[in-house]
């Protein structure tokens, strides 16, 4: 066992010139790679002291191998100091605090003493008030203009970002070089630059100019050797040698003293390519660019951002033993399933160990060996070596397995197995799921589970995970399977249930015309899986007859009492107790379902406080499972068997409905031209807040939203509600009163950012139309219905209003994500304690009682700790 | 106390929960409950309107009646910070 150690405190400081020659293996002065015959150049960027990267290569400096060697640092000396871009705003904060001739703080001496005095104390207790008295000190000392300490007179320090400082003295605005800059900080003393927040040991100012630039060792930026054999050098590697190139250059101008503006000239450029060595998104700063025109990547790069090293590579990895492929339902396995290809389990494996009980099985899957399913991929022998069945005798090995071995089995009906779909928002993003083995090369799940993952088959795609030990398999399967997140702890309510057909079937199938024979109910029941006695037939004669409410009675407890309304209740078939004519108010006395039916509000996802939530609630996972596998496949088979569909002439009207919405629309345009009328007489009256030409939008948005609702009540009142259309939207199984009103009646108005439409040309949307009209067909009230069709200019209007609705499900998915990831990583350590306080990993106190009332939501009754009326309902539910 | 001319109490104000200092004593005791140092509490500043009106000084630990949504009332506490 390796040491455990608590870490108490991470430091960070500045590598001082002196470290890094330190640290340095070579010194690098030539930004030649390889010679003639293609080996490393000594003193060049893939100097061999650097580091073993080759295999078989034994490293230099540290004698070990690639695999070994963990890589030495080289330097470069460089020719003139270069600001280092990360610390130039650091740089100008302590240069403005500082005097430019002695580099005291500019504060006067007393000041400072005590500054310092309080500063020793506040850094023992209170961290954060040291800091808080740094900027206050920084804040004064840079409003000085004479310095306390020497009397100089103090200029201005301008900073242009990112690396260039001037001052601006009486004869004008001076450049400030680094050479200078660096000599200014090298005159702070120690204890003033504790005053500036720094810690002089680990991070004098000066040291933020560098004169020294560490080369990371060879490992940090491998080259690639391309088949064609030619080297392609890592970006780092390129900039390094632009460094060096530049670095040599003005030295040799230096030592053979070059006019001053050469000199400069080829300081900037050192300084340019330190800095974008450094930084390649600096603003105001050209992107250094590759031959090919690719930016080069610096080294913030490499670790920001979500691609980068912290978010891309320590917060997240990529993992062994998963698999990912496209999503297709399968009504027939259970809740609890998942189907996984045969291919997919031929690779995914588990490590089984050898016992004297499973001895002969594992032989079994050797012999099978690692492409006949099923089988085994390989054997690990007591003494940790593995074999590779591919090549292995496996006759041979599955003669000598023996207890103590371990076999790496392929993946078997059974297996637990985690299952996720992106986007991961809540915790029923990734459930643990049954391996069940099928043909074909999608995974399978219920159609009931598609809620949680928020899933549909248009393409979809998912991962598999397998969990590897015991104590993980253990936990997926007690903790994790989807039984157990039926119910949501988003509100208390089940998220898992059914979907449009099973929503349709359900009503059909319970609602009063339902009469079932014998043939019927035996089928029925048989593809739900039930077994036990069939009921008294409901009607015996003159044929024995029964009801679906028998059917769906039988799934029920026998001491299950419930009364709701059903969704269908509402406008004529609306109900308020149970003796109701429409069949829309659910009775279930001692678990007989007595009347209403069975819709989106008794069975569907995502209804708290439903007939399935309190059954849920009330007798368990398991047996809500047993529901969800049995009685709703009898709901779908009943669908199969009766046929369901929609025909165009579901959403046909008769003419004299037509005849009444054309009166009705043709009152709403007289309303709205009498309205434009009044507004160009200038009598209209002004919405309060609103300028006259937004009153008059809105009176007319309001007197054609008024028109529009009419003709949905028309529509609806001429429709058959027992069509097929008007059942999907009455149980709740799809759509609603407006779709069927946009398909039968009229499409209404299309809007953009909640106007009508009126941007396009100049008064006018289409030059259809005239300029100036405000009338309802100019800004996008549209006449037709789906079934009529529409005239090409209404499909414009049309395709306008649905742009809007597509760009703002992107705009709002992005926005919600990134809210989404700053409150995770904000929440994600605060755990509810054993005494019910939220606290901190440090103890830090949160909340006082989780949620102010310590009700967890998952087992709650919708939020709240009991629900009093249920809780009546329950016991004697069955005697009122 | 120096008080300014203020318009309103603002103890008074509807929005504003009851707050009360927590004797020394029942502090201790409250702190043993939880098994935490004050500094383990949410904090108060002394410059907080509040903090001010009811006269709490730092050190202090301050009690508070809070209408919640999910309980009725819940009583939380808030150590008293100096800045």
């Amino acid at each position: 066992m390796v040491e455990e150690k608590i870490i108490k405190e991470i430091k960070f400081g500045i590598l001082s010139p002196d470290e890094i020659r330190k640290m340095s293996v070579t010194a690098i002065v030539t930004s030649e790679l390889y010679d003639e015959d293609g080996r490393p150049v000594p003193g060049g960027l893939m100097d061999p002291r650097l580091g073993a990267i080759a295999p078989g290569q034994v490293c230099m400096t540290c004698g070990n191998d690639a695999k070994t060697c963990p890589g030495h640092f080289g330097h470069i000396e460089l020719a003139r100091p270069v600001i280092h871009v990360g610390f130039a705003k650091y740089i100008h904060d302590i240069l403005r605090a500082t005097c430019r001739r002695c580099g005291r703080v500019l504060l006067p001496e007393a000041e400072l003493k005590r500054y310092l005095r309080l500063l020793d104390r506040l850094e023992e207790r209170w961290p954060l008030l040291a800091k808080l008295l740094v900027t206050v000190v920084k804040k004064k000392a840079s409003k000085v203009t004479e310095c306390p300490h020497c009397g100089e007179r103090q200029y201005k320090i301008i900073f242009d970002k990112p690396y260039t400082f001037y001052e601006d003295r009486p004869e004008g605005r001076i450049q400030l070089t680094p050479l200078e800059i660096r000599t200014r900080l090298e005159r702070i003393p120690n204890d003033d630059v504790r005053l500036l927040g720094l810690d002089p040991q680990s991070a004098r100012p000066e040291w933020m100019v560098l004169t020294v630039l560490p080369v990371p060792p060879v490992h940090v930026r491998p080259s690639i050797v391309l088949e064609t054999g030619i080297h392609a050098e890592d970006d780092l590697t390129h900039k390094l040698a632009d460094i060096v190139r530049t670095n040599e250059r003005l030295r040799e101008l230096l030592d053979s003293g070059a006019p001053q503006t050469l000199i400069d000239e080829h300081w900037a450029l050192l300084q340019y390519h330190v800095a974008t060595y450094i930084d390649n998104e600096l603003p105001r700063i050209p992107v250094a660019r590759h031959r090919g025109g690719r930016p080069l990547k610096g080294i913030a790069q490499r670790l920001k951002g979500k691609e980068g090293r912290f978010r891309g590579n320590l917060s997240g990895k990529r993992v062994d033993y998963s698999a990912r492929t496209v999503i297709s339902p399968d009504p027939n396995i259970s809740i609890n399933e998942v189907g996984v290809p045969v291919e997919i389990a031929k690779i995914l494996t588990v490590r089984v160990p050898v016992t004297p009980w499973n001895i002969e099985e594992m032989r079994h899957y050797v012999l099978n060996g690692p492409d006949k399913w099923p089988g085994a991929n390989y054997v690990i022998r007591s003494d940790g070596r593995k074999i590779d069945l591919r090549y292995a005798d496996r006759k041979r090995i599955a003669e000598m397995l023996e207890p103590g071995w371990f076999v790496e089995r392929h993946l078997r009906d059974g297996d637990i197995v985690l299952f996720n779909r992106q986007p991961s928002l809540h915790r029923m993003s990734i459930m643990a799921h049954v391996v069940k083995v099928l043909p074909g090369k999608t995974f399978r799940l219920n159609l009931l589970v598609c809620p949680p993952y928020n899933a549909d088959f248009d393409g979809d795609e998912m991962n598999l995970h397998v969990p590897r030990t015991e104590e993980a398999q253990a936990e997926a399967r007690e903790l994790m399977l989807v039984q157990y997140h039926i119910l949501s702890p988003r509100y208390g309510g089940p998220i898992i249930g059914g979907l449009q057909d099973y929503i349709s079937g359900a009503y059909l199938l319970t609602s009063k015309a339902t009469l079932l024979s014998i043939e019927d109910v035996v089928d029925l029941l048989s593809a739900a899986g039930y077994r036990g006695e069939i009921p008294e037939p409901a009607i015996l004669s003159p044929k024995k007859r029964w009801t679906g409410k028998q059917l769906v009675s039988l799934f029920l407890p026998k001491e299950f009492n419930f009364r709701g309304k059903a969704r269908v209740s509402a406008g004529i078939f609306a109900c308020e107790n149970e003796w109701c004519w429409n069949d829309s108010f659910i009775t279930i006395k001692k678990g007989e379902l007595l009347i209403g039916v069975l819709d989106k509000k008794a069975v569907g996802a995502e209804q708290p406080e439903n007939m399935m939530h309190w059954l849920i609630k009330e007798y368990g996972t398991h047996y809500a499972r047993y529901v969800y596998d049995h009685m709703f496949k009898m709901f779908i088979r009943f669908i199969e068997k009766r046929g369901f569909t929609m025909t165009i002439d579901d959403v046909a009207l008769p003419p004299e409905a037509k005849e009444k919405i054309r009166e009705v629309l043709k009152e709403a345009e007289k309303k709205v031209y009498e309205l434009i009328e009044i507004y160009k007489q200038g009598k209209l009256e002004p919405v309060p807040g609103r300028t006259l030409e937004e009153s008059l939008e809105l009176r007319i948005l309001d007197v054609l939203s008024e028109a529009r609702k009419k003709v949905e009540d028309i529509t609806v009142n001429y429709l058959d509600p027992f069509n097929n259309v008007f059942i999907m939207a009455r149980t709740g199984a799809r759509g609603n009163e407006l779709n069927i009103t946009q398909m039968a009646a009229l499409l209404g108005q299309q809007s953009v950012r909640g106007e009508r439409i009126h941007r396009g040309y100049l008064g006018r949307f289409l030059p259809h139309f005239k300029p100036g009209d405000l009338g309802p067909a100019a800004r996008g009230f549209v006449y037709s219905s789906f079934y009529d069709g529409l005239s090409p200019v209404e499909v414009f209007f049309h395709a306008a209003g649905g742009r809007e609705g597509l760009v703002d499900t992107a705009v709002r998915t992005s926005q919600s994500g990134y809210m989404q990831r700053r409150l995770i990583n904000a929440l994600q350590d605060l755990r509810v304690e054993y005494d019910g306080t939220v606290r901190t990993p440090y103890g830090e106190l949160v909340q006082f009682v989780y949620g102010e009332d310590g009700v967890d939501p998952m087992k709650s009754a919708h939020g709240k700790a009991v629900n009093i009326d249920r809780e009546i309902e329950r016991v004697i539910g069955w005697r009122v | 106390m120096a008080k300014q001319k203020k318009k309103f109490n603002i103890l008074e104000h509807e929005l504003v929960p009851r707050h009360e200092i927590v004797p020394p004593d029942e502090a201790i005791r409250i702190l043993r409950e939880l098994n935490i140092r004050p500094e383990q509490l949410p904090w108060l500043r002394v410059t907080d309107p509040v903090a001010r009106e009811i006269g709490a000084k730092p050190g202090d630990i301050v009690r508070i009646y809070r209408k919640s949504p999910t309980a009725g009332e819940i009583v939380v506490y808030r150590y008293v910070v100096g800045y």
